[in-house]
Formats: structure tokens, C-alpha cells, sequence
């Protein structure tokens, strides 16, 4: 070989470094690819392994598989694989790259699994412009069941499920899924192209390097279509079905860019650093320290109201506080936060506690309560079904459990009048217009407060220091402290004014 | 042989992997790729290159759905060659 | 640390991120929603990822996305949301993915409301989606459960590489209790089989399809494998009063605080009750069971729905032992008067059959 002629090859085209040598699905056919001759999915990998090689990205690349004819992507691309459930893939590339935002996550999917069942996925995926790439393969049918019809159907085109062709009255058009996608604000990227001739798989090639690029780049959801031939269910010889792609489907599904915002799009900042181990329990509000009260029960327990706080009969505990309270009426009228001071106030106090609310529609309107129960021993039910102590703030609410009460216990109610029906001669009752004295105190809304003041002086079990430090650590408000605590000391000296004599 | 080394590119089959779709032939475009007569060890007739005239253009690896069926060659000039066509290259501008 | 005084809904998502969670995907639902409400508040702050999905679908698919990167993940919902996410939960078994599923029940089927139920057992305890697979299911039935278990649920998730539910109802999601934490957070190793968009990760891959029929049956038979490690490692039971119990009884979550009192009510009153509360709905306690045998005459099962729990603790005693159910539903609660007075009677039929066949024995 003389040097003026001395012509030698390399490789200019060949096998991507991002397949695996071998694909190792079945111990036969391991050079080959599971796909039919002629199938567009084949394609589309090479110029997808083409992209990853030239970006230097193989390592960092995750590929989300489909359900679908491309199910076995894990087979050939030698990338960190996932494989997903039908429709999903977009959702679980939103938590991949999420959770790992230096990886490169490319969701593949078919367009039955696309457009049809994990429509709601690709919808939000795309919205929440998650900086995914989506290689999106259109042929207009379901081609791994065997040939039924897709929202990409063309209108007229047989499917098994479409024997007589697609009619728009019967299965509706054909799903524009790139242009819907394209309406929403968040996409960087949409480009549908095709596989249909030379120049349009070059076009092809070029969309999905640029949509891979836009993720290394940080720009956000780029999302390219690729209509695709399926000689098998299409029934057509290969040649034939590439040429149906840019002679029929094509009109259908013009080719073209939907969307470009890759110019102005700004890359994604970094994540920011997590926090520090030792930062985390502070950082979801769990203190350090002590309660007021700890080991010592420093729960006063003041003689004469103490049999009419403890479950009469056969409960098998000692005579210790056991306060089973019932706190009712409508939305707005405090109920479960009077429930939740007295609870942490028993909390504080160093007593067993549980508050149980009503909870639902009823937070939003109509009637609420809640069960407090505080003990010196350990709480076995939180449901409080025959309360010591009623609260109830308008007349439904107490119809609605006066007869639950303990012989012996109390009702708090809050009325000018109490209903006459409602009395019973072994239940106590202090019965105020506790709204109409807290209007007059300042704001009607305290009403709450000057219960919970009747209420403690009833119990006579906690001590007025975690009663205020409950209330600070519930109502955040200074103003709203400062009220409520006069509130609170208006209801004691309510009480004690009308059982003056009884404590006599 | 001679002509041989005169093209720009030159192919190699993966006779094991080539399916015979044919879509290679319909891609090249100075159709140097053609079906065999006889079948591989699956059953396909697969494609077979000519022997002479790529242009090593590339299309037919991008039209062909298989990952490694067909490999696409360039012709490269040793360097002494090279310099040689690149000063000519210049002077005849 | 300091007690503190929180709703269980707040407490699973306290405890998962001590734990080392750092996802949540989530749709809202009540009584759930506390739950994704402060995994909103806390999973950023805390350097995770919070996303409220489009639905129960896509957020238990994000979960499998998030586990397949091998963080830490959770999500929460109730019945409906649970029904939904069913497929997820099937594919995280087949792929061996660990994630923390909390479930806080409400009423059904359908629609039904948003009370306090238990009927969500089956669709939890006996796997509710597709194909050969368990999920490990723990019943709270306090705050500090709720906390505790959370904890442990993640710890199992990860040891078995397999879903796992925290499976309460409406009352212990909602209720306040002091809870306590523990002191420290824990950093969640990465595990080795995750996808991580590494080098030393490219060759793993995270699938749950076997195409041929041996691959499959290995692959579930391996799965089986687990399923009996877990049988006889973590089953869990709360034994209460049971060592002379002659009447034992079952419930789980709020039912089991309910029948802690009947139990403390009918001792005061000199019946032989105990409670024998599952903690882990899967794996079935059975041994805990069997070993009552001795001295129990009766089993009672209350739940909170149709008999469903009632199933399994047939099958726990195999004929061993008469088993009476009793239940209310609809966010109806079996009230402890009305459990007392239901044992009590059983009790009552239990001495009087007992006397019987002392007399015939005397006149034998």
C-alpha cells in the first residue's frame, strides 16, 4: 500500500456503547432486539443511545421502561433501568428525578400507555414541568395486545376493537396528545416528528438529542413524539408502513415543533443542602426539656367534686383524678380548643391525657365535639361515652348528650335558661349566658374560656401554672392570651360566686 | 480492489442480528444494499452490502432498527495523504 | 425529648422523617390528610420531597419511583385511596420495593363516609391488588404507636424490601395523645440494589416482570421465602390480663383501647377477661394465640367492620375454641358498656355451662 493511496475505515456508525453487548432476554437471539422487522421502537432506541453516548451521560442515565411493546428496554440499554407500571412511567421518572436530581431520568412510553391509561400521569408530569425527557412512540394502536385500537387511532383505521374502522361518533378523534400538552405553561419542550422517511428520521434523531440535552442543561420537561411504524399490526411489509408514517399519518399528526422555550428557559437551581442530622428534631418543632411537672403529680385534688369526676362502680382504678369530659356545639364556638387547652393543661400537670375530636364536614360547619380525658393512671379508651363533666355550648348539643352524663357529674351549659326537660336531679349544672358574658368582656368568641374557667374550677385538679402555659403554647396571639386568660379567670369567679356556699 | 478504496464508506452486516425488514435498502441513497438470496441461521433474508459504493453517509444505520445490525465505515486518510489533499484543497481555492 | 401532645396524623409524619424518610407523595383524603397537610410542612424543611399528586395512582407510582432511588418514601390515604393505589402496592412487592404506606380507615364500601371504620382489614391485610405477594401490616392503637410503629414499619419495609402498612382508623389519626420521640434522627443507608443514576448503580435494574413460567414461580417462591421469615420473626401482640383469661378479647387500633376497659371493668367485677391485641395484622399473631389455649374458653372478636378480622383469628385457632364476634359499623363504635355487657353475659353462660356439666358429671 503506497502512502498517496493509503485509504482505511473507521467506525463512524455503529453499535451505541449505551446498549448492552449482548442482550441477555433469552439464551437465543442475543444480538437481536425482541422488536418485529421494521418496528419504529428500534429506531428510536438507537438515536436515544446516540444521544446519551454524545452527551457523556450513560452513567447517570435512568430509563423508565413502559408496559408495552418496549417493555424490555432493560434488556438492551446498559443505564440504570427501571421498569413501571402501565401509564405510570412519568410519575415514577417525577420521583426518580426528585429524589436523585443529578441522574438524567428519560420516561419512554407508548401511546396507549401515554394517552390512554396514564393520561392523568403525563398531564402532570408536564404541568409540574418536571425536568424529565419523555420519548413519546406513536403508531396509532395497541401493538403488544395484539392490535386494538389506541387514542391515537387514525379515524377509519381497523383495530380489533375498531373492526369497522374508527369512527369519530363511536371512539371520538384522534388524541392530539404533544398539542394538549402544549397548552400547559410548564413544558420546555415539545417536537412531534417522524419516522417516515431519510429526512425525517434525521429530524427524529435530532429532537431527542435536544430533549435529552434540555434535562443535562437543567431547563425542564422536554417531551418528543416519534410517529412510528408497526408493520405487524399494521399489516403492511416494512417499507410499506414507514411510508403509511409520512403518507397518512402524517395528516393526521402534522409534524413540527410545539413547543420551543429552550432559549429562555433558565436552568433549575441546585437543591438546596439538607439540614444536618442533629438539625432535624428541631426543625419538626420536638422540644427539649421538661414540663412543668414531672415525676411529682402536683395535681391538687380538692375535696367535695372529686367522686363526681371518677367512673362510679366497677372501673378498677384508684382514686386518683379521672376526668371524663364531653365538650360540645357548632363549628367556630371553640369546642376543640377548649378541649385541646384542657388537655394540654392535664399534659402539663403531668397526668395521662387524650382529646378525640369529631372530625370531617363537621370542622367546616354544623355541630363538633370533642372527648377529654385526663387520669392519673394510663388512659385506656380515649372515648369518653358517660362524661363527668358536660360542656355544651348551645341547646342541640346539650339534648344531644345530657342524658349521657355520670349520676353525680356536671353539665356546663351555655344559655340564659336551662331547658327544664333537661334536668336531672343527680347531674349538676351551672348554667350561664356564657357568650353574652364574653361579649362583655371583650370579644363574644372567649365564650369558650369562661366555660373552660367554670370547667377547672369543677375538676379542681390543675394547677393554674400549666393551665397558662397550655394556653400560651396553644393561643399564639398576646392579645388573644390576655383575653382568654381574663376569660378564664371571670368563669372561676363565676363558679365560686354561685358555689360559694357549697365550699363553704 | 482498486476501486474498492476509492469509496468514502464502506458497511458491515450483522448478518445475526439483521432481520431483513429492508428498510436500509430503501434508505441508501446510492442503493449499494440489497436482500440475500439465501436465509440466516433465524430464518430472515438479511441485507448485504454490495461490495462497493458507500458513501458512508450514515442513513441506512439510522433507518435500521436494530441496535448493532449494520456497522457504517469512513474512509480515513492516513496523515501524510492527508496533508497532502488538505494543501491542495487550499491552493485550489 | 419532651412529650408532646399531637394528633397520630402528625405523629406518623414526625416519626418517618426521624426515621430517615425523605419522601412523601400524596393525594388528600380524610381522615388522612393531616398526614400529607405536615409532610407539606416538614419534608422540605427537613431536605425531602413533598409532592401532592394527581391522584392515589400516580403517588403510589412516585413511590415506587422514589424507593427504586432507594430514599426512604411514604405516602398516606384512606379506603378509596387505598383501593387506588392497590396496583402500585402489587408492582412494590413484585419489584421488592420497601415504602411505608399509612392508611387511616373510614367507613365503606364505596363512598361511604368519613367515620371511624375498620373495613379497610382485607384490602390491607390479605393484599388487595394483583398476584402471589403480602404487604406487613401494624395496627396503632395510640399516638405513641402511631410514632412507634412508623418507625418500625420503615425498619421492616427496608429488611423484607417490601411495602408496608401502618394501618389505623379515623380516631387514632385524629386523636391527641402525648407522644414521645426519640432523641436522634437516623440517615437511611442507601441500599445497594437501588437506581441511584450512579456509576456503581447502572447495571441494577428494578422490575417485577418474569416472563417465563419457572422465572416467575422462583421469583414468587423467593418472595414466599420472606413472607415466612416475617411469620416468624415479627408477629406482634399486646398480651392484657390474658395469663388467666378464660373469656379473650381480640381487637386492634381503637377497638383494642375500647376493650382495655371492658377488660379493667369486668376484672373489677371478678370475670376472667383479657385482651390479646395483634399489632401486626400481617403477619397474623398465631402463636400468641395458641398459646392462650390453655386456659381460654372463649374467644370475642370486636372490630370495627364485617367479621373481617374475625377471619383470621378462626383461622388462628383452627377450631380450637368457639370465637363470638361482635362489631359496629358506619363510624358506630362498639361502646365499652356495650362490650362489658356482652361479655359479662358470656361470661354468665360460661358458669352456668360449666355448673351443668359439674352436676352431670356428679350424676355420672
Amino acid at each position: 500500500m503506497s502512502s498517496d493511496t493509503a485509504v482505511e475505515y473507521e467506525v463512524a456508525q455503529g453499535r451505541s456503547k449505551s446498549f448492552y453487548p449482548r442482550f441477555e432476554r433469552k439464551d437465543e437471539l442475543q444480538h437481536q432486539t425482541h422488536y418485529c422487522p421494521g418496528c419504529g421502537h428500534g429506531v428510536v432506541h438507537k438515536m436515544l443511545a446516540r444521544a446519551i453516548d454524545e452527551l457523556g451521560i450513560q452513567d447517570r442515565t435512568i430509563l423508565v421502561g413502559p408496559v408495552g411493546c418496549s417493555v424490555f428496554t432493560y434488556y438492551y440499554f446498559d443505564l440504570g433501568n427501571v421498569q413501571a407500571a402501565h401509564g405510570r412511567a412519568p410519575a415514577v421518572s417525577t420521583a426518580l428525578k426528585r429524589s436523585r436530581p443529578e441522574s438524567i431520568v428519560i420516561s419512554y412510553q407508548g401511546d396507549g400507555d401515554l394517552s390512554a391509561i396514564g393520561a392523568a400521569e403525563i398531564l402532570h408530569a408536564a404541568n409540574r414541568g418536571e425536568n424529565i425527557t419523555v420519548i413519546f412512540v406513536n403508531n396509532a394502536i395497541y401493538s403488544m395486545t395484539g392490535g386494538q385500537a389506541a387514542p391515537t387511532t387514525l379515524l377509519g383505521q381497523k383495530s380489533t376493537t375498531t373492526p369497522e374502522g374508527r369512527s369519530a361518533l363511536g371512539e371520538g378523534y384522534p388524541l392530539h396528545e404533544s398539542e394538549l400538552l402544549a397548552t400547559l405553561e410548564a413544558p420546555v419542550y415539545i417536537e412531534r416528528v417522524g419516522l417516515g422517511d431519510n429526512k425525517q428520521i434525521a429530524q427524529a434523531a435530532r429532537a431527542i438529542r435536544r430533549a435529552v440535552e434540555n434535562q443535562v442543561r437543567g431547563l425542564g420537561f422536554s417531551l418528543v413524539e416519534v410517529l412510528s411504524p408497526c408493520p405487524t399490526i399494521w399489516k403492511m411489509q416494512p417499507v410499506e408502513a414507514q411510508h403509511w408514517v409520512r403518507d397518512v399519518m402524517e395528516k393526521t399528526f402534522p409534524l413540527g415543533v410545539l413547543r420551543d422555550r429552550t432559549r429562555e428557559a433558565q436552568p433549575r437551581p441546585a437543591p438546596a443542602t439538607p439540614p444536618a442530622l442533629e438539625e432535624i428534631p428541631r426543625l419538626l418543632g420536638l422540644e427539649h426539656g421538661e414540663r412543668l411537672v414531672k415525676d411529682e403529680r402536683q395535681v391538687l385534688n380538692l375535696a367535695g367534686n372529686g367522686s363526681a369526676l371518677k367512673r362510679t362502680g366497677e372501673r378498677a382504678r384508684a382514686a386518683e383524678v379521672d376526668l371524663e369530659v364531653r365538650i360540645a356545639g357548632f363549628g367556630g364556638q371553640g369546642v376543640l380548643l377548649l378541649g385541646e387547652v384542657l388537655a394540654e393543661a392535664g399534659l402539663e400537670s403531668g397526668l395521662e391525657v387524650s382529646w378525640l375530636p369529631s372530625y370531617g364536614p363537621e370542622m367546616r360547619s354544623g355541630t363538633s365535639n370533642c372527648h377529654v380525658r385526663l387520669a392519673s393512671q394510663s388512659i385506656d379508651s380515649p372515648l369518653v361515652s358517660a362524661p363527668g363533666i358536660l360542656v355544651a355550648m348551645n341547646e342541640p348539643s346539650l339534648r344531644k348528650f345530657d342524658r349521657t352524663v355520670r349520676p353525680g357529674g356536671w353539665v356546663i351549659y351555655n344559655g340564659e335558661e336551662f331547658p327544664a326537660d333537661c334536668v336531672r336531679p343527680d347531674v349538676r349544672v351551672v348554667a350561664l349566658p356564657f357568650t353574652k358574658i364574653a361579649h362583655e368582656l371583650g370579644d363574644a368568641r372567649a365564650s369558650n374560656m369562661i366555660m373552660l374557667g367554670v370547667l377547672l374550677e369543677i375538676a379542681g385538679v390543675l394547677p393554674d401554672a400549666s393551665v397558662a402555659a397550655a394556653l400560651r403554647r396553644l393561643v399564639r396571639n398576646p392579645r388573644w392570651v390576655e383575653l382568654d386568660e381574663r376569660a378564664m379567670a371571670g368563669g372561676r369567679a363565676r363558679y365560686r360566686e354561685m358555689f360559694a356556699e357549697v365550699h363553704a | 480492489m482498486e476501486a474498492k478504496k476509492q469509496d468514502r464508506g464502506l458497511l458491515r452486516i450483522d448478518r445475526d442480528e439483521c432481520k431483513g425488514c429492508g428498510l436500509c435498502i430503501e434508505a441508501c441513497p446510492p442503493k449499494v444494499i440489497a436482500l440475500s438470496e439465501e436465509l440466516n441461521h433465524y430464518g430472515y433474508r438479511t441485507a448485504v452490502y454490495a461490495g462497493s459504493g458507500c458513501t458512508g453517509c450514515g442513513i441506512c444505520f439510522m433507518a435500521c432498527p436494530e441496535p448493532g445490525a449494520i456497522t457504517v465505515l469512513r474512509a480515513v486518510v492516513h496523515s501524510a495523504a492527508r496533508t497532502a489533499l488538505e494543501g491542495s484543497a487550499c491552493a485550489s481555492n | 425529648m419532651r412529650k408532646q401532645l399531637m394528633k397520630g396524623n402528625e405523629a406518623i409524619v414526625k416519626s418517618a422523617i426521624l426515621a430517615g424518610c425523605r419522601a412523601f407523595y400524596g393525594y388528600p383524603i380524610t381522615p388522612a390528610s393531616e398526614i400529607t397537610e405536615t409532610a407539606a410542612l416538614y419534608m422540605p424543611k427537613c431536605g425531602g420531597v413533598f409532592v401532592q399528586a394527581e391522584s392515589e395512582v400516580a403517588a403510589i407510582n412516585m413511590l415506587y419511583g422514589a424507593s427504586a432511588a432507594g430514599v426512604r418514601a411514604m405516602t398516606a390515604s384512606s379506603g378509596p385511596g387505598i383501593s387506588l393505589m392497590q396496583e402500585g402496592i402489587s408492582y412494590m412487592a413484585g419489584a421488592e420495593l420497601p415504602c411505608v404506606i399509612a392508611d387511616v380507615m373510614r367507613g365503606g364500601p364505596g363512598l361511604g363516609n368519613i367515620n371511624s371504620e375498620q373495613g379497610d382489614y382485607n384490602q390491607v391485610v390479605k393484599g388487595g391488588g394483583h398476584g402471589n405477594y403480602h404487604t406487613l401490616v401494624l395496627a396503632p392503637h395510640s399516638v405513641q404507636e402511631m410514632a412507634d410503629l412508623t418507625a418500625l414499619a420503615f425498619e421492616l419495609a427496608d429488611r423484607y424490601r417490601n411495602p408496608v402498612f401502618v394501618l389505623a382508623d379515623g380516631f387514632v389519626g385524629q386523636m391527641m395523645e402525648p407522644v414521645e420521640f426519640p432523641e436522634q434522627a437516623v440517615a437511611a443507608p442507601t441500599p445497594h440494589w437501588a437506581v441511584t443514576g450512579t456509576a456503581e448503580t447502572r447495571s441494577n435494574v428494578i422490575n417485577s416482570l418474569h416472563m417465563g413460567a419457572d422465572e416467575l414461580e422462583t421469583h414468587v417462591l423467593e418472595l414466599e421465602k420472606k413472607y415466612r421469615l416475617a411469620e416468624q420473626r415479627e408477629a406482634r401482640a399486646e398480651d392484657w390480663f390474658t395469663d388467666d383469661a378464660e373469656i379473650v378479647l381480640v381487637g386492634y387500633g381503637i377497638v383494642g383501647r375500647i376493650l382495655k376497659a371492658v377488660t379493667a371493668e369486668a376484672r373489677a367485677a371478678g370475670i376472667k377477661v383479657g385482651l390479646l391485641r395483634p399489632i401486626t395484622l400481617y403477619p397474623f399473631p398465631v402463636e400468641r394465640f395458641r398459646r392462650l389455649l390453655p386456659r381460654a374458653k372463649l374467644f370475642v372478636v370486636v372490630e370495627m367492620s364485617n367479621g373481617q378480622l374475625l377471619d383470621d383469628v378462626r383461622l388462628a385457632l383452627n377450631g380450637a375454641r368457639p370465637v363470638e364476634f361482635l362489631s359496629r359499623m358506619g363510624g358506630n363504635v362498639p361502646s365499652h358498656e356495650d362490650v362489658y355487657r356482652f361479655v359479662r353475659e358470656r361470661a354468665h353462660a360460661l358458669k352456668t355451662a360449666a355448673g351443668a356439666e359439674e352436676e352431670r358429671l356428679a350424676h355420672v
